[in-house]
């Protein structure tokens, strides 16, 4: 939506961590844009269902091509997009509702593809948009209106959850620094592979998180995100499954290894092999 | 006595040679200028359990199955008692006599032993060389027909080619021998008038997926079910290259989201799948109708519903081919009754869908998937190939304004919008106002307007009655319509594989005749329901028992019901 709509009338809640988001995926698709002349209508944003898929109505200035589409399917609508049309670049924007339950079962698929695409994961730990059930990263025992007598399943670890899968480039960050979010985001969309930007992006209204992540100096409160160290080697592993064993929020690159993508091991198989003509085809069945 | 036609069918156990002696046989007579047509049923298993195929050889066109056979090769004592009934009274069965024996038990019958003598001939592998020398000299088809298949089949330049040819041919003639010996005769097979023209012999599910290739499909993805897997392997083995793009994705979710990325980035996209896959793939077919995304799905239908009868036939996917989705949704529907017909649908399929910018459904089923048939071999020159028009203009586009079909803008070029599958505004983004709904729910169902070019067949269609078949049931309701009229039964043939939208014209006629019944392998009557609904006295003679229709005895069904129509319109 490059002007105002009076038609759309969807409103984040004020102090939202999505427009933070936004701002920061904005300028991402300008400085890669600039950065690779391309036109912004060579990205592709594939939006999920909630709060966050909204995003793609909301970006502002030159826009690119988007779809908002069916609840949980973004992966494996980008995976068609690209497979299709490997030079585009294709986003992913989602939320933890969205990606993380109904979605789930497409995120071990394109990590075992190495798909080449970047997902922007904003993670509220609730349902916002009907109005405030428990998603998967809601803590054990918190009451929601899903769950009145407190969440009893423990919270998934969505950071872990990837590395395990072999996501192949994995950052972490909060909503509040859209210039450092966008850096991550441009990372991201440069590493060939499959890559998951995640990012804790507060709910003002069901999951209000901000003093938790920044912290609270006068209230004794030390902040969740933490900065990864400067000697952190995000190629290594070990070093990553033992920074998501911490408590704490990582902010920076988690981990990035280079394998080659979907597209670079169709193109292999591609070398191997000698291409049918529809002609040829019916050979076969000649008599 | 001169036949024109013969059913024979091979049972016993997988991996006992069944497939590969149908097989075979098919070929051979095709080869020489026979009509044939292949029907089996498989175990829902990897190896072993009860198998048959079998073929009916003709002089003239073949249309159906078969209703009875004149030969039951059993190759075990289940498959002979499981069969037995179907022969005909006077039919013959030939037995494998190193599995069984049936002795005095069954009067027309002799033994084979078929694996000694493929031995006596060195090659183990000729077994089905024997049975199907037995099975020709029965119907007394010249061997040398056979001889000249062999000859072509096994010369494929390698040193051992002549000693293969010559064991093979010694196999035909020895199990010619034991037929002869055996005494019995079923007359004496006309011999072919083979076409001027060349000719294919092809699965329906292989002429599906030759006809895509043919229209420019270039991206396919599916996920392996029965009995669409035949469709994931040919594109896996044949469509790569470059600009095509193959792949076997992890469930019918991710196919019908793939392709409609696909779709919407520009590619022809294409999956295939069967019920319990196609009922996953519902939200993602609305969402196609309503953000305008040209796909194709093929549903091949086995029996259902839930997992139901995978490897058995049945037309029950229809209302949900049509109503796959939630909400306001009727998508085109094409479904193909021959297996010449699977090359045309999936032709016309991915057209439409690129001309009307929606996903498109081809209904084709079991039978007809699985049927080996010789066909007139497609004219690849006059294959058409629609593209979607492409929107060139600047940015700032209202792709979803007009109030019919638009331009449609592809990423990388100008005109950036949301293809959204919430209620949209000209740009795509989302908006809840009434106006909007009511213009993008007319703009939606109005595009089914540029799809009217379907074609249909009509003969005698002056009668009052006529039957008016669908998909796979075409074959025995041809057949049976034919034995009709030999009997001066006043009834009109009428037949579209365009089920939605239907020919215009063909509507018009429909909803002048006193009674359409249409035969179809459902127990709703889901075809005639819909035709009711558009103002035709239809009817349906129904059958749910995951077989196709037999020919004989449709022509009864239908009789009766003329009959009754008859005596209803005489006043009491």
């Amino acid at each position: 939506m490059s002007a105002k709509n009076p038609e759309y009338d969807f409103k984040w809640c004020p102090g939202c961590g999505d427009f933070g988001v936004r701002r920061a995926l904005e300028f991402a698709l300008t400085a890669r844009s600039q950065k690779h002349e391309k036109p912004m209508s060579t990205n592709v944003v594939v939006a999920g269902i909630g709060c966050s898929g909204n995003l793609v109505h909301l970006l502002e200035g030159e826009q690119p091509f988007g779809i908002h589409g069916i609840h949980g399917r973004t992966l494996p609508i980008a995976f068609g997009v690209k497979m299709a049309r490997p030079e585009l670049n294709v986003v992913v924007v989602a939320g933890d509702g969205d990606f993380l339950s109904i979605g789930a079962e497409h995120l071990g698929p394109q990590a075992q593809r190495n798909l080449d695409i970047t997902c922007v994961i904003m993670d509220n730990g609730v349902y916002g948009l009907t109005k405030g059930q428990s998603s998967p990263t809601t803590s054990l025992g918190v009451k929601t209106s899903s769950t009145p007598f407190g969440k009893i399943e423990d919270s998934m670890k969505p950071l872990s959850h990837y590395l395990e899968l072999g996501v192949s480039f994995i950052a972490s960050h909060y909503s509040s620094k859209p210039k450092e979010l966008a850096s991550l985001i441009e990372q991201a969309m440069d590493h060939r592979g499959f890559s998951i930007v995640h990012v804790q992006s507060p709910c003002t209204t069901y999951n209000d998180t901000y003093e938790l992540l920044k912290g609270n100096k006068a209230k004794g409160i030390e902040p969740m995100a933490v900065p990864v160290p400067d000697d952190y080697d995000p190629t290594d592993i070990n070093q990553a499954a033992d920074l998501l064993s911490r408590p704490t929020i990582p902010v920076g690159v988690v981990y990035k290894s280079t394998r080659p993508t979907m597209s670079d091991r169709y193109a292999q198989v591609l070398t191997g092999i000698k291409e049918r003509t529809p002609e040829s085809l019916m050979r076969p069945y000649a008599l | 006595m001169k036949s024109r036609d013969f059913v024979v069918r091979f049972a016993g156990e997988g991996g006992q040679g069944v497939v590969t002696s149908a097989e075979a046989l098919a070929r051979a007579a095709a080869q020489v200028g026979y009509h044939v047509y292949t029907f089996a049923t498989f175990p829902s298993q990897i190896l072993g359990g009860p198998t048959w195929t079998q073929v009916r050889i003709s002089t003239n066109p073949v249309q159906s199955q078969g209703d009875s056979l004149d030969i039951l090769v059993a190759f075990n004592r289940y498959a002979y008692d499981n069969h037995i009934s179907e022969l005909r009274p006077d039919g013959v069965v030939i037995y494998n006599s190193e599995e069984f024996d049936l002795g005095g038990e069954s009067g027309r019958s002799f033994g084979m032993a078929v694996d000694q003598i493929a031995k006596e001939v060195n090659n183990a592998r000729a077994a089905n060389m024997v049975v199907i020398g037995g099975v020709a000299q029965l119907v007394d088809m010249p061997v040398k027909y056979l001889e000249d298949f062999v000859v072509k089949r096994f010369t494929r330049g390698r040193d051992e080619d002549a000693q293969i040819i010559e064991s093979n041919i010694k196999a035909l003639r020895a199990g010619a021998e034991v037929a002869r010996k055996s005494g019995f005769q079923l007359g004496e097979l006309e011999p072919p008038t083979p076409p001027k023209y060349d000719q294919l012999l092809i699965r329906g599910n292989e002429a599906l997926a030759l006809g895509a290739t043919a229209a420019g499909l270039n991206f396919y993805v599916g996920y392996p079910i029965s009995p669409a897997t035949t469709i994931l392997v040919w594109m896996e083995n044949n469509l790569p290259g470059k600009g095509r793009f193959v792949h076997q994705v992890s469930s019918e979710i991710e196919a019908i989201t793939a392709i409609l990325g696909a779709g919407y980035a520009g590619a022809r996209s294409m999956t295939a799948t069967a019920g319990p896959g196609f009922s996953l793939m519902s939200e993602g077919l609305g969402l196609a109708w309503m953000a305008e995304i040209p796909l194709v799905v093929i549903d091949v239908q086995r029996g259902g519903p839930a997992t139901g009868l995978p490897t058995k036939t049945e037309q029950s996917d229809l209302l949900s081919a049509l109503h796959p989705a939630h909400g306001d949704v009727k998508l085109p529907v094409i479904a193909p009754g021959t297996v010449e017909e699977c090359f045309e649908a999936s032709i016309y399929a991915l057209n439409w869908a690129e001309r009307y910018q929606g996903p498109v459904i081809v209904l084709s089923e079991m039978a007809l998937a699985e049927r080996s048939q010789n066909i007139r071999k497609p004219d690849l020159g006059a294959v058409k190939s629609e593209r979607r028009k492409v929107y060139t203009g600047s940015n700032g586009y209202q792709r979803y304004e007009a109030r019919e079909l638009s331009e449609m803008p592809l990423p990388g070029g100008p005109g950036a919008y949301v293809a959204n599958g919430s209620e949209h505004d000209g740009m795509g983004d989302t908006t809840h106002l009434p106006e909007r709904h009511i213009r993008g729910t007319e703009r939606r169902f109005g595009k089914l307007n540029l799809l009217n070019d379907g074609h249909y067949e009509a003969e005698h269609a002056s009668s009052p009655i006529v039957v008016l078949p669908w998909g796979g049931s075409k074959g025995p309701a041809r057949e049976a319509f034919n034995l009709l009229r030999e009997q001066g039964v006043d009834i009109g043939w009428l037949y579209t594989m365009f089920l939605h939208p239907m020919p215009p014209k063909l509507l018009e006629i429909l909803r002048k005749k006193e009674l359409v019944i249409v035969p179809e392998l459902n127990y709703q009557g889901q075809f005639s329901s819909i035709l009711r609904g558009d103002g035709i006295r239809a009817e349906s003679i129904r059958q749910y028992s995951g077989l196709p229709f037999k020919a004989n005895e449709l022509a009864v069904r239908l009789k009766a019901r003329i009959k009754q129509h008859q005596e209803r319109k005489v006043p009491a």
